[in-house]
């Protein structure tokens, strides 16, 4: 029984995106793929416990999901009156297109990314028909009402097949931009997963994280030679290797310094080194996500905190700042620059980005830390406070309650 | 597939003599390769009518149906086989004619 359940767990995991890719060649239709799909899961679940498992669960899926598909045209067909069985008659299993599956899930996937579509719901579609996850998982992730998220994903799947959103894989000279897209879907889905921003969810969600590594790492065989591909990949495996470091066991965020090193994924930390290495080999000038990865790569060189190479982080801030001069990337910087010139010079710089980042838990996480490190307790509590006003994660507030509740308010200190 | 292609702009100045060139040179090109079906410039929102006969009583009113700021300048009606081929040819249209694009499928 046990084995069933994890049988159809991994064909979940493994079949769930083929299956409604090669309904949605078949029918052109996503709306049909994705039901269909997951009504063949459903009649696994059932039938599976006492049938046993069928010896190609793809195909036996597949198979399923295909009769469900047809059942549906054939019930609407009645009901609109209309007699278009023939064409459904016939081919059970259609053969695998060439290219075979991989091509099947890009095309998905590149439907899904498609810029026509507004983000969120790109962000929703990717999770729901290639990631396989239920609508309330998608609607907890992204905290907004279950309905709100059936009519996003509705009306992108009404757009799609009004519209006429081609199912297909981009022309060469599209790819580069069409690519782009995809990786920012894929960045917004691991940052969800790493940090999610709910209350009521587990703080690291690993069905998300996992999921954006597997679809980087799927683009990735489409445009092996693209620099950009590769950083997102080797960014999120470097920060997924810290993945089991990076919450305690009393449910509180561990920040970078004081995580356990030992812990981290050397697996993944690996993986992620040979590629930042490959792309330095490259020469070729480093995009958003490569300077990212980089910069990870030399926080997971380092033995300890004390042991990392903080010119070098300043220094990769420095040129991200270049290529993107968001008030986001220079707090980040600022808190590399605390390490290598001191809290004092890092406030400053985090001080001047007050006016776009006043709503932003980690601007006032980050005062905070630096105030509590410069003495100033009476300010970093004020800091502290407005940080976990704004937090999300439960995680992070339990960790920035603890550090507000540990300032030593006594004596006054200036402030 | 047909796509309404939309030209939307907030002021009443027509196409110069140069944008006028370069719409002409597209129109040719969707001739060409088989995407033209229809195109026309408008006269200015104020210059329109608004009939309402819904209850056979026709009430005749002066002006746009909706006041805004940007309003339909004029149209393409493009024959396209997906969105991402008619995406391509608004970019074009847009570049084209100066002015800001909505693509929308025709049922």
């Amino acid at each position: 029984m046990i084995d069933v359940r994890a049988a159809i767990t991994q064909a979940h995991r493994e079949e769930w995106a083929r299956v409604v890719a090669a309904l949605t060649r078949r029918f052109g239709d996503l709306d049909i793929a994705e039901e269909a799909s997951a009504e063949a899961f459903a009649t696994a679940v059932a039938r599976w416990p006492a049938d046993g498992v069928p010896p190609n669960p793809g195909a036996w899926l597949t198979t399923t999901a295909n009769r469900k598909a047809i059942d549906r045209i054939r019930r609407e067909n009645k009901r609109d009156g209309k007699q278009k069985e023939a064409q459904l008659l016939s081919d059970d299993d259609p053969p695998e297109p060439p290219g075979g599956i991989e091509d099947e899930r890009l095309r998905l996937l590149f439907t899904c990314c498609h810029p026509a579509l507004a983000v969120e719901a790109r962000v929703a579609l990717t999770l729901r028909l290639i990631g396989g996850l239920t609508m309330p998982e998608i609607a907890r992730a992204f905290l907004v009402p279950e309905s709100t998220m059936g009519q996003r994903i509705t009306r992108a799947k009404a757009k799609i097949k009004a519209a006429r959103i081609p199912y297909r894989v981009p022309a060469a000279a599209d790819l580069p931009a069409r690519v782009s897209g995809v990786l920012a879907v894929l960045f917004l889905v691991f940052n969800e997963g790493y940090l999610a921003t709910s209350p009521d969810t587990d703080p690291v969600r690993h069905d998300l994280t996992g999921e954006a590594i597997r679809l980087a790492r799927l683009v990735r065989t489409l445009r092996p030679a693209d620099g950009e591909v590769a950083g997102l990949l080797a960014l999120m495996l470097l920060t997924e290797a810290r993945r089991p470091a990076r919450v305690s066991a009393s449910g509180e965020l561990v920040t970078l310094d004081e995580q356990d090193r030992g812990a981290w994924d050397a697996a993944l930390v690996a993986e992620g080194h040979r590629l930042v290495r490959e792309r330095l080999a490259t020469r070729v000038a480093p995009g958003r996500y490569q300077l990212l990865a980089a910069i990870n790569a030399v926080h997971t060189s380092a033995r300890d905190v004390r042991a990392t190479d903080w010119s070098q982080v300043v220094a990769l801030y420095d040129q991200l700042v270049r290529l993107d001069p968001s008030p986001i990337i220079a707090l980040n910087r600022a808190i590399a620059v605390a390490e290598l010139d001191g809290p004092e010079v890092a406030l400053a710089a985090v001080d001047r980005l007050e006016h776009p980042l006043a709503g932003y838990h980690a601007y006032h996480a980050t005062r905070a830390d630096l105030l509590r490190r410069l003495g100033r307790a009476q300010k970093a509590r004020a800091a502290y406070d407005r940080a976990i006003e704004l937090a999300g994660n439960s995680a992070e507030t339990a960790y920035l309650t603890r550090r507000r509740d540990q300032l030593n308010l006594d004596p006054p200190q200036r402030s | 597939m047909q796509y309404l292609v939309s030209v939307i702009h907030d002021s009443a100045s027509l196409a110069t003599p140069d944008e006028m060139a370069a719409i002409d040179v597209f129109n040719d090109r969707l001739q060409a390769e088989g995407h033209w079906v229809f195109a026309a410039g408008l006269a200015a929102p104020s210059s329109a009518t608004v009939i309402d006969n819904r209850d056979g009583e026709a009430m005749v009113t002066d002006g746009p149906f909706l006041e805004s700021k940007e309003y339909l300048a004029g149209f393409w009606i493009m024959e396209a086989p997906d969105l991402d081929v008619a995406l391509k040819l608004a970019t074009e249209g847009s570049k084209a004619c100066n002015r800001k694009i909505e693509v929308r499928p025709i049922l």
